[in-house]
């Protein structure tokens, strides 16, 4: 996976100190307790389902034969490659919780972008999951299936325009832990 | 059975189905990929509680009004942007996206627009990226997904547009 403190962690440590100011500002020490009491017991009741997903990344990336996954979702799997990881992102259980380590565990395994972003993308516009725990009940079952067909398309296109960009910007690969 | 515990069971038997698969091609196998998890684990608990708990003062100071105002009924091209903008920052989880899109459906908010808010929301809302996909995957891949992911709102608007309502 990655190292613990890149750019990015930074920019959102950042953005989190001067919005916990500004909330400090306006609603005072209360204010900053509340959020803060709230989210620590919301921490504390993910992270066994974090650790859920590390593990069930770990294993994944060891298990799985890494030529055929190079083969099958690598740069050179064209469409099916594509189309593998649209279906794969579509059937995953879970939540973000297994869909990232899953994806990250691809990844180190001999995925390409094109057909990690097409699963990425793919679980998260055309999944199950969301869709009956979250939108079905909350915005009706007509709206939810016409933006799922509406949405069908979208996984294909994104890890080929994904691909189509790659390419382009790093036409030869990268350090793997590379971060920015 | 609530679906927070059939949730963890599912994950927590497809743990157990990877790791006896892992177990099966020998013990040292399956105690390697055991530490790696648990490195990973470790690595990543610090950049969850900065999700988590940062994520928090961010959506407070993201006033709910400016997001529903930004997905009024304008039914032009500029509506479905703002509507995309809305998307990604819109703080919370799945109910308080959907909630804003069917209050926007309901109150004469454009189907383009809320089909664009709520595909752009699924795609790059900030509090999903920063809670969960920048702590588990390379953040190189994170922002080129989430800039690849770009035109697509728009893509699903325009098919919105040309299918005609649910």
């Amino acid at each position: 996976m990655r190292k613990p403190i890149g750019w990015s962690t930074i920019i959102i440590a950042i953005l989190v100190a001067v919005s916990a100011v500004l909330v400090w500002r306006r609603d005072g020490a209360d204010g900053v307790l509340d959020i803060l009491t709230h989210d620590l017991s919301l921490f504390g009741g993910i992270l066994p389902r974090v650790l859920a997903g590390c593990l069930l990344g770990a294993f994944i990336s060891e298990i799985l034969p890494h030529e055929k996954v190079s083969r099958s979702l690598g740069p050179k799997s064209g469409l099916m490659g594509l189309l593998i990881g649209t279906a794969f992102g579509a059937i995953l259980p879970g939540g973000p919780f297994t869909a990232y380590p899953v994806a990250s565990a691809l990844l180190a395994v001999g995925a390409d972008f094109g057909a990690t972003i097409a699963m990425v993308v793919s679980w998260t516009l055309i999944g199950y999951g969301r869709a009956v725990a979250w939108e079905i009940p909350i915005m009706g079952t007509d709206f939810t299936l016409w933006r799922i067909v509406i949405s069908l398309p979208l996984p294909v296109l994104a890890g080929a325009l994904g691909r189509f960009v790659y390419v382009r910007l790093y036409p030869k690969p990268l350090a793997k832990d590379d971060e920015n | 059975m609530s679906a927070a515990l059939l949730i963890d069971i599912l994950l927590w038997g497809s743990v157990l189905g990877v790791g006896l698969i892992a177990f099966r091609r020998g013990p040292p196998v399956f105690k390697a990929s055991l530490r790696e998890g648990s490195m990973d684990f470790i690595n990543i608990v610090p950049r969850i509680a900065l999700g988590v708990i940062g994520s928090g003062y961010i959506a407070a100071i993201i006033p709910q009004e400016l997001i529903t105002g930004w997905l009024g009924p304008d039914s032009s091209w500029l509506g479905v942007a703002t509507a995309v903008l809305a998307g990604a920052a819109t703080p919370g989880g799945p109910v308080i996206g959907f909630s804003i899109g069917t209050v926007a459906l309901k109150s004469g908010g454009g189907v383009p627009q809320v089909v664009a808010y709520v595909v752009a929301w699924a795609l790059f809302a900030f509090q999903r990226v920063i809670l969960w996909e920048i702590p588990f995957m390379p953040a190189r891949f994170v922002w080129f997904r989430c800039a690849v992911s770009v035109p697509f709102p728009f893509v699903a608007a325009a098919i919105a547009m040309l299918i005609g309502k649910p």
